[in-house]
């Protein structure tokens, strides 16, 4: 552990991912304290502030009704870091087990389970969120359940590939052998040569629901106001481009630095953890 | 008296890493005459297919490598002489084989095409016709049937004992001067192996090409070379003619290494240290017959 | 070449099950909402007795597993239902908004190749030093932004304080490009027009850019890591020991084998653009599937939502049926299926 930190900090580039990372969280965990306007993540109108460009102590200016853009994209974080742990605390279990009982049980289950895992692959996975979103009312529960599923199966096509390599190595045959169950074959076994990847995917990942996330609610199809939220704010100041910049530029900047920020990272984890793909 | 074909004098070679630079080859003299085989023998990791690379200028091609002591090919100072035309002389004057025939030619093209390419090497602008006729003749010097269905095929369609002769007949394509082989074979079966070994020598006979000849396998050598070198850690240890050294080996590393190969009768693999304090004995060196002098 | 049909057939076996499989869970999830999906269509004001009539025209009322065989029925025959909200057929709907969203798509793929490839082939020409760092870094930035702040990024800067690209549409006014088509880059030069042609590339340019960003980061970051273990494959040590230059090294001897790999991936980049553009189709007011889509599921239109992702998807099954296909073509171990040994 103290050796992979070692090397996440060696590197400029991971270690410069390592800084976004810390920023985003601890802006999303402390907004409470760092925000200038707390009061902002709601619905607040404040008539005589709307629409200034970035100047003390609207430092990324404010938006149409006065709101502190600041403020409102810290706690836009911290949806979206939540959404992000509660959609990978759901989707990655359900992944990895599909995928590991696929990929050792092989036969009938190995073919019902890869298609279906198929099926959803071959929705795009944001018509798939965006569907399910916008049949079901938007609310964040519903949204984590549609990122939900259109996450998991990426997690058992990952974990499917692992397990039928590992099936097949020394170590398996050994365990079979002296009569190991299947699910300690399965989950005690094999499931510890997952890991890296998983965890490398995960890392990745926080930064892509975050992605997914603020898709959904450009379209309007996410989290709805007045709940602050990084898509939707570049959705509702897109219409004053140009003049307005600020509006679009500092929660797109927001989603970028975050996204970027978990992407360095996990590349840092899988050239750390030797987990390819 | 002409130049040798190879003669390498104080060959060093240095790696600069995280922790500082590590030699790997301190100062190896060896040379080679026109025609003649020889031996590079040692243990892995003993410096032999470094030595091999630089011969070709790959190892200086790399980043952190360091390389110094003369190299002469033909007469010519290989450290003296612009990129291009060092670069010229690969697959042209000298030319390599390696050690896993079937992942060594490229997956994704026809032997025909990858042969084409080779002759295109020492005569730009070969027209297809020539190319295929031309690579038909070495094929069939390497005892390939069918050549033509050989040429039309891909790499993993062969195999291993035939992918062999195709990287030895590519290899002796533009009638290289210096064909270097490092460990050819040792990825096939023993028969095959062998099988190719035979071959290997008669067709570098017919062409009078001098072979650098890479191995761990004292057996092989035996059967190919004419002189030998052992190596071990990065130092000549022991020169002479192939017989002179197997028969009465001087230094201690070199009868390890004898007594390491595995023999059909008596008591398996001996035990051997893995470092002696006597494999820092000087250089032993075999005086040669008649033939020209030893090299340096 | 039978090898290559026998990969078709394979594929379009499967894909036929897949996308039943799509019909199914789209079906069960339009199904499964709350609320009444006639109530919603018709409104507040409607009477009890319209809202049973819309219901017995909706099939609502029958079991869902018969639902969804009258579904598969008429599916059969090329209909797709009517749309509660544009009072058309589905079918025709797509067919008249897809054209647009998949002339985006088609030109977003190919600039996500021919930029996408090179760069990965220059990183891993080039790796641990600056050009392969330099390139990472742009890859990483090309996936890290949605589509849609791409989209407004680049349109704030090439369409308002630069303006050399429109901010919005097809194609200028004051050209009529009869529709053959739908593609108007395709339909412009079958009219002859080339002033028109040019005016559609000058529209296209920019979303396509938009959409392609996060492909041509993924292909190039994939082209890298295929590459860079080519690069370790004794075959390129053997092309080394021919002499032959970098250059042509990087170009031909590790750049095909490593295609192979990356093709497939590249296949299913193409079903994030599928989703992606319906995001830079918002901001650059293109019109195609992306309004109507969203629109649909606003208003719960449920053969609408069935019949677009339906239609999505088989266009992602298609696509990856083509990057198979190529896939066969370019790898000979799959043409000439290693029996031949």
């Amino acid at each position: 552990m103290r050796r992979v930190i070692g090397i996440l900090l060696a590197n400029p580039l991971s270690l410069l991912g390592v800084v976004l990372v810390a920023l985003v969280v601890l802006g999303a965990v402390f907004a409470d304290f760092l925000a200038p306007f707390p009061e902002h993540r709601g619905a607040v109108v404040d008539f005589l502030n709307f629409n200034r460009p970035p100047e003390w102590p609207y430092i990324f200016g404010t938006d149409l009704v006065g709101r502190d853009l600041f403020s409102r994209i810290l706690y836009a974080y911290r949806i979206s870091l939540m959404l992000g742990v509660v959609v990978l605390a759901i989707a990655v279990p359900i992944g990895v087990t599909i995928g590991l009982l696929a990929g050792y049980l092989g036969g009938v289950w190995e073919y019902l389970l890869m298609r279906l895992t198929d099926v959803f692959l071959s929705i795009p996975p944001l018509v798939l969120a965006m569907s399910i979103m916008g049949l079901l009312e938007p609310t964040l529960i519903n949204g984590m359940l549609a990122v939900t599923a259109m996450w998991w199966p990426w997690y058992t096509r990952l974990v499917y590939t692992i397990t039928r390599g590992e099936k097949e190595e020394g170590y398996v045959l050994a365990a079979e052998v002296i009569g190991a169950s299947r699910s300690h074959v399965m989950f005690r076994e094999i499931l510890p040569n997952c890991v890296p990847a998983v965890i490398t995917k995960m890392t990745l990942d926080l930064g892509f629901v975050i992605l997914i996330a603020s898709s959904l609610s450009f379209l309007g199809l996410g989290v709805q106001p007045p709940t602050p939220d990084l898509g939707s704010m570049v959705a509702e100041g897109a219409d004053y481009l140009p003049d307005s910049w600020w509006l679009t530029v500092f929660p797109g900047l927001a989603i970028l630095v975050a996204v970027f920020g978990f992407n360095l990272v996990g590349d840092a984890l899988r050239d750390i953890l030797g987990a390819e793909r | 008296m002409t130049d040798p074909v190879l003669a390498l004098h104080d060959l060093r070679l240095a790696f600069k890493g995280f922790t500082g630079t590590t030699e790997v080859l301190h100062g190896l003299s060896l040379s080679i005459d026109r025609g003649e085989r020889v031996a590079l023998v040692g243990e892995s990791g003993s410096g032999k297919s470094v030595t091999a690379r630089i011969v070709l200028g790959l190892i200086q091609e790399m980043r952190g490598a360091k390389v110094s002591g003369r190299l002469r090919f033909q007469g010519q100072d290989l450290d003296r002489l612009p990129k291009r035309a060092r670069h010229g002389l690969r697959g042209t004057a000298m030319s390599m084989i390696f050690q896993d025939p079937t992942s060594s030619l490229n997956p994704a093209y026809r032997i025909g095409t990858q042969f084409r390419e080779v002759l295109a090497r020492g005569t730009p602008g070969i027209t297809a016709e020539a190319a295929t006729a031309r690579a038909t003749a070495l094929l069939d010097e390497v005892a390939i049937p069918q050549p033509d269905r050989v040429l039309a095929a891909y790499p993993f369609q062969l195999s291993g004992g035939m992918n062999q002769r195709v990287m030895i007949a590519m290899a002796l394509a533009n009638e290289p001067a210096l064909l270097i082989a490092d460990e050819p074979g040792t990825a096939l079966d023993v028969t095959v192996q062998a099988q190719t070994l035979r071959l290997m020598r008669r067709v570098v006979e017919q062409h009078g090409t001098a072979v650098l000849f890479i191995s761990h396998n004292l057996g092989v050598v035996r059967e190919f070379a004419d002189r030998t070198y052992v190596i071990y850690r990065g130092r000549i240890v022991e020169h002479g003619p192939t017989e002179a050294v197997f028969h009465t080996p001087g230094h201690p590393y070199t009868r390890a290494l004898m007594a390491a190969q595995p023999r059909i009768t008596g008591g398996g693999v001996p035990e051997i240290a893995e470092r002696d304090a006597q494999y820092g004995d000087p250089m032993v060196v075999h005086p040669t017959g008649a033939a020209a002098g030893a090299g340096a | 070449m039978q090898a290559v049909l026998r990969v078709l057939l394979k594929r379009l076996g499967t894909s036929v099950i897949v996308l039943i499989g799509v019909s199914m869970l789209i079906f069960a999830i339009a199904r499964v909402i709350p609320g009444d999906p006639a109530r919603i269509a018709l409104g507040p004001n409607a009477t009890a007795e319209q809202v049973e009539q819309l219901r017995t025209a909706l099939h609502l009322d029958q079991p869902i597993a018969v639902q969804y065989l009258e579904f598969l029925r008429d599916l059969g025959q090329g209909d797709l239902g009517m749309s509660l909200y544009t009072n058309r057929p589905v079918a025709q709907d797509i067919a008249q908004f897809l054209p647009a969203t998949l002339e985006l798509i088609f030109v977003a793929g190919a600039l996500m190749i021919l930029i996408g490839l090179p760069l990965g082939m220059i990183a891993a020409r080039y790796r641990g030093r600056w050009p392969d760092d330099l390139v990472r870094v742009i890859a990483m930035l090309g996936v890290s932004a949605p589509s849609f702040v791409w989209a407004v990024v680049l349109m704030l800067v090439f369409a308002f304080f630069l303006p050399i690209f429109p901010v919005a549409g097809r194609l200028a006014e004051g050209f009529d490009v009869p529709t053959v088509t739908g593609f108007l880059t395709v339909d412009s030069l079958l009219a002859g027009d080339p002033a028109a042609f040019v005016s559609t590339l000058h529209h296209i340019a920019l979303p396509a850019f938009a959409l392609a960003l996060s492909g041509i980061g993924q292909a190039a970051r994939l082209t890298r890591a295929n590459m860079v273990e080519t690069y370790d494959r004794p075959y390129v040590e053997m092309a080394r020991s021919y002499g032959w230059p970098e250059h042509r090294i990087a170009t031909r001897y590790a750049f095909k084998p490593s295609l192979i790999p990356s093709l497939t991936i590249i296949g299913l980049d193409f079903a994030a653009m599928l989703g992606n553009a319906f995001l830079v189709e918002a901001v650059f007011a293109w019109p195609g599937l992306s309004r109507y889509g969203v629109e649909v599921i606003l208003r719960k239109d449920l053969n609408a939502i069935v019949g677009t992702v339906l239609v999505i998807s088989a266009a992602f099954l298609i696509v990856n049926i083509i990057v198979d296909l190529l896939t066969a073509v370019i790898n000979p171990r799959i043409r000439y299926s290693e029996r031949a040994k």
